[in-house]
């Protein structure tokens, strides 16, 4: 098991990191940070390297310089599965649902690690069935066959059988209907009063400033602004300016 | 000539024989070909040492008959070495490859080819070996004396294939490498070590080609070449049953082997080979996705 972070430490930050895909040069300098079980909201027209830098703390793109730490320790350079076996959950933009895998399965793909007991595992389950009811019905039948609502709650029970200390959600609400967005909306709540932090990357501006407590404006791979969301709901201007909302 | 002449005229007997006869050639195959589709469906990487594979564990179980005497223990022996054979090759020459161009794994596996052939060739030498089946028993089909030992074949190849089917479906590791191949990067993020799920895969086919070998053994020579002619029957059969596809490879291995068996009754068997070249053509060209996998949408 991982040490458990130091409370003074932030749970991930990022300091000056410059990540590239190839010879595109994405993140420019880009430092953040987000604590213990809080929501971090993570704004930004499109292309602008927000799920890049959801990437690069997931190690999924490693950073050419700067640093990433997860609470407190250096973590840049570890692959994917180390880090999220330290407790980084990732819901991509895409889903990414195993397809041909059922549900069951797809949640499995988290569950099945060293040292976790089969009762431990049953509670995961009992959870994310309890937050996610369809899912129980759906067990067994392919995640390709789900509607993308569902999808998308496939993705977050996944990545919550990690038990994650946070999950990095990318643009979670993106084309779901309004009652799944709520339905989103709700967990995103749930997971912080069970002491999961959030760094969540959205285009629904209402509803990012809504469930976090901080935000982060992104512009052309660099952090412009950096808020608290009750701020920001008073001021329009900083929207408007980067968002153009 | 009416119908009664023409029934007459279907040698009956001689089908039925080889009905026999492909399905016992079509689940050796099915047997190296689903650790090749394996391979190719988790790393996108075409093994061309899978048939070395197969012969080195033909050779093993050679050399552990010789010392203990034991078909079964020869087999799995060598299904094991190899299995570990296989791990360490592709912890050497192919991890460190993975995500290149596919050209540099092709030259790779095919320089081990190479590599493991004349090793062999040093080793043992040119002279055929043989491995003394377990059994000798015979059967009469028709006009044949038909051993048992093929049919034997027949059912090991098939409980071995059945075995890893079931491990795929239930295991903990099984379930690892379906969620590989199918996203390997968010396999990765769903903290499954990727590089060992690789590694444990290309251990996993090498030691089917292996247990191949050796059951193949009995009915030809082993020597340092043997791999060679079913590793081409094994490609054809991946690419028929639609690359990456399990299900897919067994049916085409069948499928394939009985259409050469039903073949080689009016040509010969060298001739009937070209059965199998003209369904690869006539798949590229009709049904490129293979021909045992559902229409892509």
């Amino acid at each position: 098991m991982s040490p458990d972070p130091k409370p003074m430490e932030p749970l991930v930050a990022l300091e000056d990191v410059h990540t590239y895909y190839g010879k595109s040069h994405i993140l420019h300098g880009v430092s953040l940070h987000v604590d213990r079980g809080e929501v971090v909201g993570l704004l930004g027209r499109n292309g602008v390297g927000k799920s890049t830098t959801l990437k690069t703390i997931m190690g999924l793109v490693h950073p050419n310089r700067g640093k990433v730490l997860f609470a407190g320790s250096p973590v840049t350079g570890l692959p994917a599965h180390k880090l999220a076996r330290l407790g980084i959950g990732y819901v991509p933009e895409d889903r990414r649902i195993f397809r041909l895998l059922t549900v069951m399965e797809n949640l499995r793909t988290g569950l099945d690690r060293h040292g976790v007991t089969e009762a431990r595992k049953q509670e995961l389950l009992d959870k994310a069935f309890a937050y996610f009811p369809v899912l129980a019905e759906r067990r067994n039948q392919a995640g390709g066959t789900l509607s993308g609502g569902e999808q998308q709650m496939l993705a977050i029970a996944r990545a919550m059988m990690l038990e994650p200390k946070i999950i990095l959600l990318d643009e979670p609400t993106e084309g779901l209907m309004p009652r799944m967005v709520s339905q989103i909306r709700q967990i995103i709540d749930v997971l912080r009063r069970d002491g999961v932090a959030i760094l969540l990357v959205e285009q629904n501006v209402p509803l990012t400033l809504e469930a976090s407590e901080r935000v982060y404006i992104m512009e052309k791979g660099v952090v412009r602004h950096h808020a608290a969301a009750s701020d920001l709901k008073v001021n329009d201007a900083v929207i408007h300016q980067y968002l153009g909302v | 000539m009416g119908i009664e002449d023409f029934l007459a005229a279907i040698p009956w007997e001689k089908i039925i024989i080889q009905t026999v006869n492909g399905i016992v050639t079509g689940m050796i195959l099915a047997l190296i070909a689903s650790g090749l589709t394996l391979i190719f469906g988790i790393m996108d990487v075409v093994n061309f040492a899978h048939g070395e594979l197969f012969m080195l564990g033909a050779y093993i179980g050679v050399v552990v008959m010789a010392t203990s005497g034991s078909f079964w223990l020869a087999l799995v022996i060598a299904t094991l070495v190899i299995a570990l054979l296989g791990a360490a090759l592709q912890i050497t020459t192919l991890r460190p490859l993975l995500g290149r161009d596919p050209l540099t794994t092709i030259l790779a596996t095919f320089g081990l080819s190479l590599v493991l052939q004349n090793y062999a060739l040093w080793q043992f030498g040119p002279v055929a070996r043989k491995i003394q089946e377990p059994f000798t028993g015979y059967f009469t089909l028709f006009y044949l004396e038909y051993p048992w030992y093929r049919l034997l074949i027949a059912a090991l190849s098939a409980g071995i294939i059945g075995a890893f089917w079931l491990f795929l479906k239930y295991g903990k590791y099984g379930v690892w490498i379906r969620a590989t191949t199918q996203d390997r990067v968010m396999a990765q993020a769903m903290g499954i070590p990727v590089p060992w799920v690789h590694t444990g895969a290309f251990a996993i086919g090498a030691g089917m080609a292996a247990a191949s070998g050796v059951l193949f053994g009995p009915l030809v020579g082993v020597n340092h070449a043997m791999g060679v002619d079913w590793i081409l029957k094994a490609f054809i059969v991946v690419v028929v049953g639609g690359m990456g596809s399990l299900g897919g490879s067994i049916a085409a291995s069948i499928f394939i082997s009985l259409l050469e068996a039903y073949a080689s009754i009016w040509v010969s068997p060298a001739q009937a080979v070209i059965v199998s070249f003209v369904v690869l053509i006539l798949t590229l060209l009709f049904r490129p996705t293979g021909l045992f996998v559902p229409t892509p949408k």
